[in-house]
């Protein structure tokens, strides 16, 4: 079975979605993520979906999970490139992924990571004064 | 319908009394009125009820049946007719009188042929009001039909003028909405907004409902998926230019807009200008040019 690669990238994991989400896949991805934020220590998931043309409730539901899972393991997600077809039919599907934040494309995605590493950085500095 | 020879006594009287037939016609026409209007000329009426004459002459020769292959030419030249009545702004009686006012002058030209047996004139003038019934309930319906297109190409018309997308800044879009927002027009919204986003690579998109006359739970509703879509898409919304009138009926009826707004234009775009870290400074006076 074929997985998604992730790429470390500094204290933040890339995941680029290039191939049609299957379920099996997706959860794979899920288990394979959470092991990695842990192992790499990661501050900040990127998840680029803009090769996705069809996000189906599931696929919308595990990127949730994945958003949630990170936020307890202090790892922030950020999915990236959705296309408009797709915003609208999870919109439409109900989906409005609140947890989740999100960025045009992986240079915002990666700037919002960056900020709020420097944020907490310097919340933590503040802290130990 | 059964060629019968009754019919005949109609193409008989047709190819005989043809011009008699069209000058009681356009008398006629033009005794009711449909000059007066002043949108047709006399030379054009003229020649529209020859052109009806000659086409229904040969028709009727094997039947009296509007839906026969006969009748073809006469049923396309009827819908020209009224459909280009229907842009000119006649009225659909004005149009259905033309064909219908064709009955008396048949009438009296059928019944006043000479030798022609009584039943057989009874038969013919049946057959008359038939076929001229026909003819004129098919002037209607194109003319209908036309006006329905014409009204279906004004809504799509309206639906994309009413739509625009403006690029207030870098990364700062403008969605002025105007009109009534039902599902079909959130759709267009929707999609025109989102391919903007990624056109212009939009952080912020400010949503101006100024000239949406009434919000009611669908129409928050509608607004809330839009900016849902536009938040996954990652830009953040802000609404702008919510009436007083309309915040008040908005709190009544419990809706809630869980997004940040702001009450005119303005206020949202500086705002948005200072979410991607810019701000408007007055000029200093001294560093004004010249004037």
């Amino acid at each position: 079975m074929d997985r998604i690669p992730i790429l470390k990238l500094g204290s933040a994991l890339l995941v680029t979605i290039q191939v049609d989400m299957h379920d099996r896949l997706a959860t794979a991805l899920q288990e394979d993520l959470t092991e990695k934020i842990v192992s790499a220590r990661a501050k900040g998931v990127l998840i680029d979906i803009s090769a996705l043309e069809i996000v189906d409730s599931f696929i919308g539901r595990m990127l949730d999970h994945i958003a949630a899972i990170s936020r307890m393991l202090d790892a922030e997600t950020v999915v990236v490139g959705m296309r408009p077809a797709v915003a609208i039919t999870l919109v439409e599907l109900g989906l409005s992924l609140s947890g989740v934040k999100t960025a045009l494309n992986v240079e915002r995605g990666m700037d919002l990571i960056r900020r709020r590493l420097i944020e907490t950085e310097a919340a933590d500095g503040a802290g130990d004064e | 319908m059964i060629a019968r020879p009754q019919s005949n006594l109609l193409a008989a009287t047709l190819a005989e009394q043809g011009t008699t037939i069209l000058s009681v016609w356009s008398d006629r026409l033009k005794k009711s009125g449909a000059l007066a209007s002043g949108r047709i000329r006399e030379a054009e009426l003229q020649t529209q009820c020859r052109t009806v004459l000659d086409l229904l002459t040969p028709a009727v020769k094997d039947g009296v049946d509007a839906a026969q292959p006969a009748f073809a030419p006469l049923r396309d030249f009827l819908a020209d007719l009224s459909r280009s009545r229907a842009v000119q702004g006649f009225t659909p009686s004005e149009t259905a009188t033309f064909v219908f006012s064709l009955k008396q002058p048949l009438f009296e030209a059928v019944s006043g042929t000479k030798g022609a047996d009584p039943t057989d004139v009874m038969r013919t003038t049946w057959d008359v009001t038939q076929l001229v019934d026909a003819l004129g309930l098919q002037t209607i319906e194109t003319f209908q039909k036309s006006r329905e297109e014409t009204i279906i190409r004004q809504q799509r018309e309206i639906a994309e003028l009413s739509t625009p997308v403006v690029k207030l800044w870098d990364g700062v879009l403008a969605l002025p909405l105007i009109g009534t927002l039902d599902s079909q027009r959130t759709q267009v919204v929707m999609e025109n907004l989102l391919e903007s986003i990624v056109s212009e690579s939009a952080e912020i998109a400010i949503i101006d409902i100024t000239g949406v006359p009434t919000v009611d739970t669908l129409t928050a509703q509608h607004l809330l998926k839009t900016v849902s879509a536009a938040r996954l898409m990652g830009a953040d919304c802000i609404i702008s230019g919510i009436r007083p009138q309309i915040a008040q009926t908005m709190v009544h009826l419990g809706v809630e807009l869980n997004v940040v707004s702001k009450a005119t234009l303005a206020d949202a775009f500086a705002l948005a200008l200072k979410r991607v870290g810019r701000t408007v400074v007055a000029v200093k006076a001294r560093e004004l040019p010249a004037s």
